[in-house]
């Protein structure tokens, strides 16, 4: 089955929603075809507004129109949304102003562009933010179910996209944020993946249950703020140890959030380990190459928990 | 200057402008539009004979040597054939290694990989601030040094350059150069469509810059430009120029040509075209 990049998914969801919502509006900064904005902007012409490069401005110009009871969807790397740290810590965060943020190219799944484009910090700093819901879809159906549920949640949400395609995980409807979808039951140990390495921790818990050593679970760690406190504590009964997956540095990341959960409310704390971008800056090269290099396929996993787990 | 060294960087400028193609090519991602507009601006300061003191060989033991930001860091293949064209230590063979994983040629400007470049950009607006602040540092020790930034005429839509524009001039840095590329063209479209700046010459004069307007293809207008500094005033030259010039195919879509590469029957044509027409320059 083909693979479907979420910042597809997102140009093509709002296309649909445009009708259903007329409050929606969309602003972009001079990236609508690589954020895919540019889809809203063909099909609703006065609603989209092309920025220019700025995305400062971007950002305040839609904390405005949501003061206005718009409902502005702004878009552009996720690394250059989240740049603008302190404009979205004020004007969007503390106003708790209605405003969806759409970061894309998220990871080192980017490829030849290299660090300067990379998202790999963007989920450190909007978790920070008690009121941003931050959220990153795994597949096609998911970032569609979420934008949809984003437009009727009142406060700001940040998306982070991926430019790479990523597979189709058939998953339940995402109802809300900090419950993650099981996609296998397994013994003691959980996987936890985000995004892009979903797929590849799955296929790898599943190489391993049939190895017959260990079991893995598999979820779908679709959310790093807020933490559901009833979701996590019943991993956290259920299961003895964590590793958690993402095209994100780890300092900071969904690793961290599940970390900081664990260490400190889990009743008897919990081990977390945290799979990711290693404390490293990104790289040129193909999205291939720095997947193979981070180690973010199934048999890099697979190996890793031979070493780590069994 | 004599003429007959703008004569001889003519001919030399097709082989940088061969080599921006097949490192775009070869890894088939990469931004030809600005890398083929900004090749004059970037060589009449590298060039041998040109405006920069900088010596290839000896590169990081000169404090004194001028320096050289390319703000707006896609542009950053224009760069490495210029320092591979002048003798800096980067091969032909390296400069295929565009993009790869672990080669020093970053798809934007990394300055701990590659010291030649001196600033790590491709978060557009920002190389303008470091180039400002180079040139404070060195008007503090009293270096008599020049400091010159390349910055897109897209990019010139960033609050940051803004910041700039009204900083420098207070801080009357007679010894930054600010060149702008201004190719007409950014991503999403033609610039004065998508966030006018026009007329770009006014806005930096009204910000108190010592302004200077050039064709940006004409090696002798860039030249003369470089050389006219002004007493108390950072310089600012609106180099008009073309996005994917020497390339027929890029030059009539110019907007399709911001950032891919080349297909193999296209960089045939390319190659022609450039092989064709070693005047670009005069
Ligand atoms: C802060 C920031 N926002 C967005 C981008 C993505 N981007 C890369 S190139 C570009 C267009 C630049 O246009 P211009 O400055 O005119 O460059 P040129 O035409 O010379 O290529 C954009 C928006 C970026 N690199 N940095
Ligand atoms: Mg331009």
């Amino acid at each position: 089955m083909s693979k479907i990049a979420t910042r597809k998914s997102f140009g093509k969801a709002l296309e649909e929603l445009g009708d259903k919502y007329p409050e929606v509006v969309c602003l972009d900064a001079d990236l609508s075809k690589s954020t895919q904005s540019q889809l809203f902007a063909k099909k609703y012409p006065d609603r989209f507004f092309e920025m220019g490069i700025q995305e400062a401005n971007m950002i305040g110009c839609a904390t405005g129109m949501a003061f206005a009871g718009k409902i502005p969807f702004i878009c552009s790397f996720s690394a250059f949304l989240t740049g603008r740290y302190d404009q979205i810590r004020i004007s969007v965060g503390y106003a708790d102003a209605n405003v969806k943020l759409i970061g894309t190219h998220s990871g080192v799944g980017i490829g030849e562009d290299g660090y300067s484009q990379m998202g790999l910090e963007d989920l450190a700093l909007m978790r920070t933010l008690p009121n941003m819901v931050v959220l990153q879809p795994a597949d096609d159906k998911e970032t569609r179910e979420m934008i949809e549920w984003a437009i009727n949640h009142k406060g700001p949400v940040y998306f982070r996209l991926t430019r790479h395609g990523l597979k189709e995980m058939n998953m339940d409807k995402f109802e809300k944020p900090g419950i993650y979808p099981q996609l296998k039951e397994g013994e003691k140990i959980a996987f936890l993946a985000s995004g892009g390495l979903l797929e590849y921790a799955f296929d790898a818990a599943k190489n391993l249950q049939n190895s017959g050593k260990i079991n893995p679970a598999v979820y779908n760690a679709n959310c790093a703020n807020p933490l559901d406190n009833a979701f996590m504590s019943m991993l956290a009964e259920n299961y003895q140890e964590f590793v958690v997956f993402e095209d994100h540095t780890v300092t900071g990341g969904i690793g961290s959030a599940i970390s900081e959960w664990m260490s400190e409310f889990a009743v008897t704390p919990k081990r977390v380990r945290r799979y990711g971008v290693m404390n490293v800056y990104g790289e040129s090269g193909t999205p291939e190459d720095l997947y193979k290099k981070h180690g973010f396929t199934t048999e890099a996993i697979c190996e890793y928990a031979q070493k780590n787990l069994i | 200057m004599d003429k007959k060294i703008f004569e001889r960087w003519a001919k030399e400028t097709p082989k940088i402008r061969e080599n921006i193609i097949k490192m775009i090519h070869q890894c088939q991602s990469g931004h030809p539009g600005g890398s083929l507009s900004a090749v004059e601006i970037i060589y009449s300061l590298f060039a041998k004979d040109g405006i920069m003191n900088h010596d290839p060989a000896k590169f990081d033991t000169i404090k004194e040597r001028d320096r050289f930001i390319l703000s707006k860091g896609h542009g950053i293949p224009a760069l490495y054939a210029t320092l591979h064209a002048v003798g800096y230590d980067i091969s032909e063979k390296e400069l295929m290694t565009l993009r790869h994983v672990d080669s020093r040629l970053q798809g934007h400007p990394d300055r701990v990989r590659l010291p030649f470049v001196e600033a790590s950009t491709g978060s557009l607006g920002q190389g303008a601030s470091i180039a400002q602040g180079l040139a404070m540092a060195y008007k503090l020790d009293k270096i008599n040094n020049h400091i010159y930034c390349v910055i897109g005429d897209g990019e010139m839509q960033e609050g940051q350059i803004w910041e700039v524009a009204l900083s420098a001039p207070h801080q009357k840095l007679n010894n930054l150069t600010v060149i702008l590329d201004y190719n007409k063209g950014q991503i999403d479209g033609m610039t004065n469509d998508i966030l006018k700046i026009d007329p770009p010459e006014e806005k930096w004069k009204a910000f108190g810059w010592h302004v200077q307007v050039v064709d940006g293809h004409i090696y002798e207008e860039i030249v003369n430009a470089l050389k006219n500094t002004h007493p108390d005033k950072p310089s600012m030259i609106v180099a008009h120029t073309i996005k994917g010039k020497g390339i027929s195919f890029m030059e009539e879509d110019t907007v399709k040509w911001h950032g891919v590469g080349p297909t193999d029957d296209e960089l045939k044509i390319a190659l022609d075209d450039i092989r064709n027409n070693n005047t670009i320059g005069l």
